[in-house]
């Protein structure tokens, strides 16, 4: 209950910007074919915030998904352009993914490094390992398989509704998550972990266990991100791809009310934080304003969002 | 008052238990039985050993020396798992709850409920629930099973952590100083869950160092100084006064 009380704190603001962006724009934002857009470039960092909201429930952090993304897309690339093998690029972007995610998870968990410290390392690793995989140059594939993924919709009510297949795939990598989360033994796991790892080390739980699948399923959806890239552009480059996509899947999740020291927040806020991102980028240019004040506003509407969040739950959680 | 030794048979039993640690002897030669229903004070300084002996029970480390038995049987514990899995369970003086989870969930931290699904198994929140008011209600705290712990008083936390043991149907609940950082109102509480525990026949061992709340509740009290066992008393053949003085060492042994 309260977990939704923390999700519902920032929906009134997302209402407010669309609402606010709706009438800045003459009545722009609210038409079909924008909502499609922005729904659309919600997609990938929704997908890759869910993963990080495991990961920030226990505590920690992944630095390493923006070069995670771009490595996977790449191996998917690579494989869609042998003809024997491409049907099979999907798979292997995502377990690239996961690949590197249980990497970042054991070096956490096994050897007991700072996630910030081992997700830095791999941010700068993994972005060599993505231009390796193109010998440094951009994989191109125009006829890749499943692309309709990347830019085709799910058609709900023939010519009336239909959703980009990117939105679809991100709903429900949040459906899954949220059921993981809120609904199954290991999500109540993560959450002991991240509010008193002694206690849930005392109470049986596998804490190294908990910390690998959520750096896992970090890397997996981010590998899932990459998928999702490189079936929109048929296209890849392992220098350019994904650059700074953490820092928009961490404000999405802080946006969302999750704590950065673990154990609070839920995986909706996390959809309302990445909507908030895309509106903003969408409504921002609807309006005219210039790509400079859009970093410059962007940046205070985040610090006022959270400012305000917290002055409402004062005492009630800190951050 | 019904003297627990006419039950018979001792819930846990040590027999000459030593601990060595290098050069540093820690523990040396202490006996000690326990009685199902009793409840024994452990006291001592700080260095008396008090806290080697509870992590020996507990199944932190192995004696270097001596037998432990548990309802007759011997027993050799790797892990503190292994303890618990004979029904020793400990209350941690920190509590080791998670604040951000709510009290049903911490009471079934590591055991909870599930509802199976085909291949998929969920959460039976509403079963965990149930089970924790009824935990709650025996031992007539009025601990909410879907409050959130981070908001509880330091009595209704302890009701938690004991609520935990019951649920695990301990046989020797071992509480680690339980009462030296909360209110006077609330040790109250906290003294009313041990009678309840006492009630349903569990095994209390209470480390302590109030000497009123050891005097309150505790049938016998025990007295550790310098890894060994000064005293071994009915809390009737005893006073505050000379448990004192046996902890300080004005009193050699009694």
């Amino acid at each position: 209950m309260v977990l939704l009380v923390r999700a519902a704190g920032m929906l009134p603001v997302l209402l407010l910007l669309c609402l606010g962006f709706h009438f800045l724009s003459d009545g722009r934002f609210f038409s079909g074919q924008n909502l499609g857009i922005v729904l659309q470039q919600a997609a990938v960092n929704t997908v890759l915030a869910a993963g990080m909201t495991f990961v920030i429930l226990t505590g920690g952090i992944d630095l390493s998904v923006g070069s995670i993304l771009a490595a996977s897309a790449m191996a998917g690339l690579a494989i869609s352009t042998i003809p024997d093998l491409a049907a099979f690029w999907l798979l292997v972007s995502v377990l690239t993914g996961l690949g590197f995610g249980v990497i970042n998870g054991a070096l956490i968990a096994l050897l007991r490094l700072p996630p910030f410290i081992v997700t830095l390392g791999s941010l700068t690793a993994v972005r060599g390992f993505a231009r390796l995989l193109g010998t440094d140059t951009t994989i191109f594939n125009p006829s890749i398989p499943y692309a309709f993924i990347g830019n085709g919709s799910l058609t709900l009510i023939p010519g009336v509704v239909s959703i980009p297949w990117l939105s679809v795939i991100a709903l429900l990598v949040i459906l899954v998550s949220w059921l993981v989360l809120r609904r199954t033994v290991l999500g109540v796991h993560i959450y002991a972990v991240g509010g008193n790892e002694s206690a849930a080390r005392l109470a049986g739980i596998k804490v190294w266990a908990v910390l690998i699948f959520v750096y896992g399923v970090s890397g997996l959806l981010a590998g899932l991100g990459g998928a999702m890239q490189a079936a929109r552009l048929y296209a890849a480059n392992g220098l350019q791809l994904g650059q700074s996509y953490e820092l928009d899947a961490i404000t999405a999740v802080i946006l969302g009310g999750t704590s950065f020291v673990g154990g609070i927040g839920s995986i909706w806020g996390t959809l309302v934080g990445a909507l908030i991102i895309a509106v903003l980028s969408n409504g921002l240019i609807l309006i005219g304003v210039s790509d400079i004040w859009q970093y410059v506003i962007k940046g205070l509407v985040i610090i006022g969002a959270v400012a305000l969040d917290r002055y409402r739950l004062q005492g009630s959680a800190r951050t | 008052m019904v003297t627990p030794h006419a039950a018979g048979q001792p819930v846990l039993e040590l027999k000459g238990i030593g601990k060595e640690f290098g050069a540093i002897r820690a523990l040396h030669g202490v006996d000690l039985c326990i009685f199902p229903g009793e409840v024994v004070g452990l006291m001592g300084d700080n260095g008396a050993g008090k806290s080697t002996l509870v992590k020996i029970i507990a199944g932190n480390f192995p004696p270097s020396h001596g037998e432990i038995r548990f309802d007759g049987q011997a027993v050799h514990f790797a892990r503190p798992i292994d303890a618990r899995a004979v029904g020793i369970e400990v209350v941690y003086q920190d509590l080791a709850l998670a604040d951000n989870l709510t009290a049903a969930a911490n009471v079934f931290l590591g055991r909870e409920l599930k509802r199976k699904f085909g291949p998929l198994a969920f959460l039976d929140h509403k079963a965990m629930a149930a089970r924790a008011l009824e935990l709650f209600g025996e031992l007539r705290s009025e601990t909410r099973p879907h409050d959130l712990v981070k908001q509880m008083s330091g009595g209704q936390r302890q009701a938690v952590a004991i609520a935990r043991t019951r649920l695990s149907n301990a046989k020797l609940v071992m509480m680690d100083e339980p009462t030296a950082a909360i209110s006077v109102r609330q040790v109250e509480q906290v003294l009313g869950l041990i009678h309840r525990l006492k009630e349903q026949g569990v095994a209390v061992m209470l480390i302590s160092h109030r000497m009123p709340d050891v005097f309150a509740v505790c049938d016998r009290v025990v007295v550790m100084r310098r890894g060994e066992k000064r005293a071994d008393k009915e809390i009737g053949d005893t006073s505050p006064e000379e448990v004192t003085s046996l902890i300080t060492g004005a009193k050699e042994a009694a």
